[in-house]
């Protein structure tokens, strides 16, 4: 078999490294990441050492959780998977019971004697997990009918997530599921008849909604028709990549990120401040670094023993892409501002450990290996 | 067994060569999106570069204006009376505070703030301003007041001190009617200037000098470029023009005679003008009651603004300058001058005054100050003795025109100062302007009392002064004014003649017409002999008493019968030294009785406050 694995050596992965099951190139990518992230940030947060520290602590517990997760045998996790699905289901009903939050959207769960999270970070990578399982029982590629019962089980969640309403996570969860019997091999017919049947169904919607709900539709495809209110993120995070140029203003030096001009120049539109103050190269090195990342992720995908695995790690590498382009497509105005961040860049605790979790997910998957080849 | 093992390993590498397929193609649309991101991006940095970074320097500089500081005003000594002085206001930025009302509640239990300042914070608070500019809750804070504030401040987010220049008059009511004082800008006073040069200015004159020389005392608005942030806030200035302070006038004002006449006033209503004969300066300007002019500089409350308003005393008036009062006997040297230029009186002449005038000789009785009469007079015992027969009789053998035409010169009738703003231009009666004013025509009777400076006749203290400092001048009339220099050298002109020279057919006549006045003082049938008396130096002056109620033909003036309002407005006009003029004066204490009894020794305090050395109390060694 042509694997690449002399291309990136991980045979000569350090004897530590190797013992706790985790995988060289991906850690010094993910560290790369996060270290160049960390580089950002404090520019970001207007030279805020104690946020930087605070972020800092959050990845080192990601980075340990990772290590964890990646401990265990592939046999105990599919064990657990159906009970942590079941859970996290549960949770989301909570959610949409007893959920706080601010601005109308219920997001988080104030359980006593824990500290406040969103479930729905956790369903991220519960839903691959489950869909992955139930397609997995079965021989590839995928036939129909395993293929609605696990539509049903993105559907349940993503509609939950969305009545929050989280549109931005619910498209994630939704993309991590779908993901997962894309990679199962659905057959490309079905994939075409479904983007067909999408693209028919949009313009009936669109007749259907009210005014009113097609002016927010509008709004939300083309912020900058309000320059004022949604717009102005668009435009000030435009201007700041924009104004960055090839080399950028130099670090700490950029005006629209320094003057706070920027809106959330630390969490969702930090790339913004990236592209102001490292120019075109600082995004083309960030890139460079999430495509070698992910390029190592779906390598170890096609590495793990079992299709569960493969099928997991393959859906969450892709989900992780996602992130990664729906934030840069958004902060550079060709996308509509959801609120996704950029990984492992972005400040905030949740969706860094949640990521860290599926990279430890993903090295986890190589403790079953190929019976016939290992 | 064999064959079920190679068809799991089939089926085995079956499944992963799906999953590998299907990964590669991730990987490929992957790439391409990536590719896509990087093509966006490079699309805003580098194709539409020049275009952003055009917007985010927009965004970071902002032009601002700074206003020039306000021209101090000196008195002629040099005294301060006009000054800019920092206070401390309390601002709010809506932006950046929660909850308007709690906010106004925590400042409430800080510091006083009074329902009406609430109310007029709201109304600016609708008014159009840029983001994140802040409004004024509070002006003008004591150290107390900015103490306790920036103790608290951690309750009050949007909530900050700013200091600022503010006008500030260290003399209060003294100098208020003399140079008036400024007020925020209006909309109609915004319309009149430009616009580019006020666009930081807060202030503009609102009366008197302020408000003459407001172009000359605002100066040129600098420009700052700053570096903002999203907020507003001012970074850094990365270029600045500095503002041209406007010009700081020196005025004629004496600090010390203004002192002396509102103190000789003693708190009675009236008005005081002394002016230099030399120059036409104007010394003294005293309108009685005053106000603090302090309050209006940043906004009086309308508690305090309602009761000057309402005041009976009618402190907002300045009577200098506005106040019209009938000149009474104050009128008679230039009304003798009027009859001597034209011919119809003889100086020299005797005759009888028998307590009383008729015209022909027959019906009504224009009846002499004296009931009894004088006697035999001649024209100079009118002005001494103040004979109202000599003068009907001189009113109507010289004709009412003829007199109006001769006191025309003198300034009576027409606004006067070039820089004296909002005087009142008093009449002057004639034919020509009863007819104008659709009064109907003049009757001869009319002429008589006119003789006596009463009837239509309406003068303003400053025309009273000006026209004294004329005869002091034996015809030199000069146009009174209050700046004396500029700090910038150019003073604002006019095209009139600020001089004029009256034409003087007998030269004599003046000698005549003062020295009768000097008698007045200094002669011993004089009317103001009493205060003359003890003068250390000779003054020329000449007593008025003014009616402000006609009497009944046959009814006597009995002041402790009558209605202090309707009691006589005492007047004096003179000037001193007599010989060698420095200074000319002119007093009206309102429904303060006679001329003699009380304005004449009123002006004495005065002129001695000119004359004399404070210290010893005699003649000041060197004229001023």
């Amino acid at each position: 078999m042509s694997q690449p694995e002399s291309l990136v050596g991980y045979r000569r992965a350090p004897g530590l490294i190797r013992w706790l099951g985790l995988d060289g190139p991906l850690l010094a990518g993910l560290l790369a990441i996060m270290g160049f992230g960390l580089y950002v940030l404090y520019s970001a947060t207007g030279q805020d050492l104690d946020r930087v520290i605070a972020q800092s602590i959050r990845l080192g517990v990601g980075l340990i959780l990772m290590v964890v997760v990646a401990q265990f045998h592939p046999h105990r996790i599919r064990l657990l998977t159906p009970i942590g699905y079941a859970f996290g289901l549960l949770l989301l009903v909570l959610v949409l019971l007893f959920g706080t939050g601010a601005k109308g959207a219920q997001r988080w769960l104030d359980l006593p004697g824990l500290p406040r999270f969103q479930p729905s970070e956790l369903v991220k990578i519960l839903v691959p997990m489950m869909v992955a399982l139930w397609i997995s029982r079965e021989r590839l590629p995928i036939r129909i009918s395993v293929v609605w019962v696990a539509l049903i089980m993105v559907a349940v969640p993503v509609g939950m997530i969305a009545k929050q309403p989280d549109l931005g996570t619910s498209l994630l969860v939704a993309a991590s599921g779908l993901f997962v019997i894309l990679l199962a091999g659905l057959s490309w017919r079905w994939i075409l008849s479904a983007a067909a049947a999408g693209a028919v169904a949009l313009p009936l919607v669109w007749i259907n909604m009210r005014e009113y709900q097609q002016q927010r539709v509008l709004t939300f495809l083309d912020p900058e028709s309000d320059p004022l209110g949604a717009g102005w993120n668009i435009i000030q995070s435009k201007t700041a990549i924009g104004s960055g140029g090839f080399f950028g203003k130099g670090w700490q030096a950029g005006s629209q990120a320094q003057l706070d001009f920027l809106p959330e120049s630390h969490t969702d539109f930090i790339i913004a401040v990236l592209a102001e103050e490292l120019g075109l190269v600082g995004v083309v090195l960030l890139l460079s670094l999430y495509l070698f990342v992910i390029g190592r992720c779906l390598v170890l995908a096609s590495r793990a023993g079992e299709t569960w695995g493969r099928l997991l790690a393959g859906a969450l590498t892709m989900t992780i892409f996602v992130y990664v382009f729906v934030n840069i497509g958004m902060v550079s105005g060709i996308l509509p501002v959801v609120g996704v961040p950029l990984p492992l860049v972005s400040y905030g605790g949740t969706s860094a450990v949640t990521l860290l979790v599926s990279f430890g997910l993903i090295m986890a998957t190589q403790r079953e290996k190929n019976r016939v080849y290992g | 067994m064999f064959k079920s093992d190679l068809r799991q390993i089939y089926n085995r590498q079956q499944e992963r060569q799906v999953f590998t397929h299907r990964a590669i193609i991730g990987f490929v649309v992957i790439c391409l999106l990536s590719l896509g991101l990087l093509a966006r991006m490079a699309y805003l940095q580098v194709v539409q570069h020049d275009t952003y970074q055009d917007l985010a320097t927009q965004n970071r500089v902002q032009h601002e204006a700074v206003a020039p500081p306000r021209g101090l005003l000196y008195d002629r000594d040099g005294r301060l009376i006009a000054l800019n002085r920092p206070v401390k206001d309390l601002v709010v930025v809506p932006e950046q505070v929660k909850d308007i009302d709690s906010t106004i509640e925590v400042v409430r239990s800080l510091i006083e703030l009074s329902d009406e300042q609430v109310e007029r914070f709201e109304k600016r608070l609708k008014q159009r301003r840029r983001p994140f500019q802040s409004v004024t809750l509070r002006s003008k804070l004591s150290e107390a007041e900015v103490a306790s504030i920036s103790v608290d401040n951690y309750r009050l987010p949007g909530v900050r001190i700013e200091a600022r220049l503010a006008r500030y008059y260290p003399y209060g009511d003294l100098l208020t009617h003399a140079i008036g004082y400024v007020g925020r800008l209006n909309v109609s006073e915004l319309e009149k200037v430009d616009g580019k040069n006020y666009a930081a200015t807060e202030y503009h004159g609102k009366l008197g000098v302020e408000r003459f020389y407001e172009s000359d005392l605002h100066g040129q608005v600098g420009l700052r470029q700053v570096e903002t942030n999203a907020r507003g806030r001012v970074m850094r200035v990365l270029t600045q023009t500095d503002p041209v302070p406007g010009a700081d006038l020196t005025l004629y004002l004496d600090v010390e005679l203004q002192k002396a006449a509102t103190d000789a006033l003693a708190g009675r209503r009236g008005s005081v003008v002394v002016m230099d004969v030399r120059t036409g300066g104007i010394l003294a300007m005293v309108s009685a009651p005053s106000y603090d002019p302090n309050p209006f500089v940043t906004g009086i409350s309308s508690a305090a603004y309602r009761e000057l308003r309402q005041d009976p005393q009618i402190p907002l008036y300045n009577r200098a300058i506005r106040g019209q009062y009938p000149p009474g006997s104050t009128i008679k040297p230039l009304l003798a001058m009027s009859g001597l230029e034209a011919g119809t009186v003889n100086w020299d002449q005797r005759q009888f005054d028998p307590g009383f005038y008729q015209l022909g000789g027959e019906g009504r009785r224009y009846r002499d100050w004296l009931r009894t009469g004088h006697g035999y007079v001649r024209l100079a015992d009118g002005i001494i003795e103040s004979c109202d027969i000599v003068f009907y009789d001189l009113a109507v053998k010289t004709g009412i025109d003829s007199m109006a035409e001769y006191l025309g010169q003198f300034g009576f009738g027409r606004e006067l100062g070039m820089d004296i703003w909002g005087d009142a231009s008093g009449i002057l009666p004639s034919r020509e302007w009863k007819r104008s004013q659709g009064r109907g025509v003049w009757f001869p009777g009319e002429t008589v009392i006119s003789g006596i400076g009463q009837g239509f006749w309406l003068t303003t203290p400053l025309q009273l002064a000006a026209s004294t400092a004329a005869i002091a001048n034996k015809g030199l009339w000069r146009e009174p004014r209050m700046v004396a220099s500029s700090s910038l050298g150019d003073l604002p002109t006019v095209e009139r003649p600020l001089q004029i020279e009256i034409p003087n057919k007998d030269p004599r006549n003046w000698e005549r017409v003062i020295k009768a006045m000097v008698d007045v003082m200094h002669g011993n049938r004089g009317t103001a002999r009493a205060v003359g008396a003890d003068a250390q130096y000779r003054i020329a002056g000449k007593t008025g008493t003014a009616q402000v109620r006609g009497l009944g033909q046959d009814e006597d003036y009995d002041a402790d019968e009558i209605e202090e309002r309707f009691r006589d407005h005492a007047l004096f006009v003179g000037f001193a030294p007599a010989e060698a003029p420095e200074v000319a004066i002119a007093v009206i204490v309102e429904n303060g009785g006679g001329g003699s009894s009380t304005a004449a020794p009123l002006a004495k305090e005065v002129l001695d406050a000119y004359m004399l050395d404070p210290q010893s109390g005699q003649l000041r060694v060197s004229a001023r």
